[in-house]
């Protein structure tokens, strides 16, 4: 399966300055690329865009050649996001959470570390990292095939950094999800993907 | 770390004193319905007693145990209130979700006539729709329900659309979630207990409406044992030094306004995650 964003162009709302001119990018299911720019050139932008959360005004996207709006129901590129705080309903126990994921199977849920106690709590009694794994555990359903991770460990400690990541590269060349990672880090996108590429302003 | 009691706590404290106030506003509500009868029976070899024993609230002018009345028009105030808060909710939720999910016209066509409802003021509204409506019980619970969803449907409508946009229901989006499921296990849960809270804090409002209507003579007729109407009777017989026409009857209707207040904040702050840990 290949996804491809062709030419596009994106601008907010807010009158702003144009976030994305003319970008485009390729990304097939067997690989991991990297994605980095410095802050405000539209790396989430271009996530929230390839994942169908945001329309671009110029240009499409396009996975296995359909228009990705084509994907009715679950949809087949999943993007995680920075914030794990955000992504979970506060009023929802965790369980629940993993629940809205598409058939996860219980390897995954070990894989990523998560503890049996903490299917009972409530967001706000889990740290950011306990959180992150449950959005990235939510992520991986049966029927996600592309994978987009947004700087989803920019604020763990090393340690835990390393384990995510490696269940992640594991789990994705296994399934032969495609993924996409973005990050301010070079070292890390130099250690986990085959290319790089950088976004221009 | 010392003063920690063990199994007890602040929420186990408030839930039961809400507990207290609900049964007493139960009985309340319950007796006065008993004794609807007793109410008005008047006798009047006994008329314009003060407070004794056998007549805590003292009797009036035509010899009716004021106690008696007293509950009857608690529990009539109380009933009229459930029954309209419960009015003014719904139409509040229906106009509150139609505004965030209609669209832009329904949702300048529901602003603007919030906007309308809440210029005028309310006691003259009231007053106008009750009377239309031929005063008496029907008029009072229309008038009030009219009057009372407005601030409530404004609170619901905001929730919506700020939930509609929030992170969480967009992924639920993106993972494949029906609309219907995602109204009801995200939205649902943020939108029910403002829901309830607003419901019961709209209690004290109605009673006194229904009170002060009913006084100036727009309400509830002067035969049924209203507290307005035991109120607006007493007016005469004050000068006269009947202090305890009014001031028992009102004190009541305070002390019931209170526990509904009370009982509305309280769920407000159980039904909070934030204060899971009180």
């Amino acid at each position: 399966m290949k996804l491809e964003a062709r030419d596009i162009s994106f601008q907010y709302d807010n009158g702003y300055r144009k976030i994305l001119n003319e970008f485009s990018l390729t990304l097939d299911s067997k690989e991991c690329l990297g994605l980095t720019a410095p802050s405000g050139f539209g790396k989430t932008t271009s996530c929230k865009i390839l994942a169908g959360y945001e329309k671009p005004e110029k240009g499409q996207v396009l996975l296995d050649g359909k228009p990705l709006s084509s994907y009715k129901g679950y949809c087949p590129v999943q993007m995680i996001w920075q914030h794990p705080e955000q992504s979970v309903n506060p009023r929802l126990r965790m369980k629940e959470v993993l629940n809205e994921g598409d058939r996860l199977e219980e390897r995954i849920v070990e894989g990523l570390g998560i503890e049996q106690g903490w299917l009972n709590r409530y967001p706000a009694e889990l740290s950011g990292g306990e959180l992150q794994r449950f959005c990235i555990a939510r992520a991986l359903g049966e029927r996600t095939r592309f994978i987009l991770a947004d700087e989803i460990t920019t604020m763990l400690d090393l340690i835990t950094q390393s384990q995510i990541w490696q269940f992640l590269l594991k789990e994705v060349k296994e399934r032969e999800i495609g993924l996409l990672v973005v990050s301010h880090s070079d070292p890390l996108l130099k250690r986990l993907c085959d290319r790089v590429q950088k976004l221009d302003g | 770390m010392t003063e920690i009691k063990r199994g007890w706590n602040r929420r186990k404290t408030m839930v039961v004193l809400m507990a207290f106030s609900m049964i007493f506003l139960a009985s309340v509500a319950i007796l006065g319905h008993i004794f609807r009868e007793e109410a008005m029976v008047t006798d009047f070899s006994r008329k314009n007693l003060a407070p004794c024993l056998q007549y805590p609230f003292g009797t009036d002018f035509m010899g009716r145990d004021m106690l008696i009345r007293t509950i009857a028009g608690l529990s009539m105030s109380i009933r009229l209130g459930l029954l309209t808060a419960f009015i003014s909710a719904v139409i509040a939720c229906v106009m509150g979700l139609a505004a965030a999910v209609l669209g832009k016209f329904a949702d300048g066509l529901i602003l603007g006539l919030i906007d309308l409802v809440m210029g005028i003021p309310h006691i003259l509204l009231l007053i106008l729709i009750s009377f239309a409506m031929g005063k008496g019980f029907i008029g009072v619970v229309i008038g009030i329900s009219l009057t009372h969803w407005t601030s409530l449907a404004r609170l619901i409508r905001g929730e919506v659309l700020q939930l509609k946009e929030s992170q969480y229901i967009r992924i639920a989006e993106k993972l494949g979630i029906s609309k219907g499921k995602i109204a009801v296990k995200h939205m649902l849960p943020h939108i029910a207990p403002q829901l309830l809270v607003g419901l019961i804090l709209m209690f004290p409002h109605a009673i006194l409406h229904e009170a002060s209507i009913t006084f100036l003579g727009f309400g509830l007729s002067p035969e049924q044992p209203a507290i307005g109407v035991i109120l607006s009777e007493s007016m005469k017989y004050l000068a006269m030094g009947k202090w305890w026409l009014a001031l028992f009857p009102g004190l009541l209707l305070v002390l019931t306004v209170l526990l509904f207040h009370y009982i509305g904040e309280t769920l407000g702050r159980l039904t909070d995650p934030g204060h899971a840990h009180r």
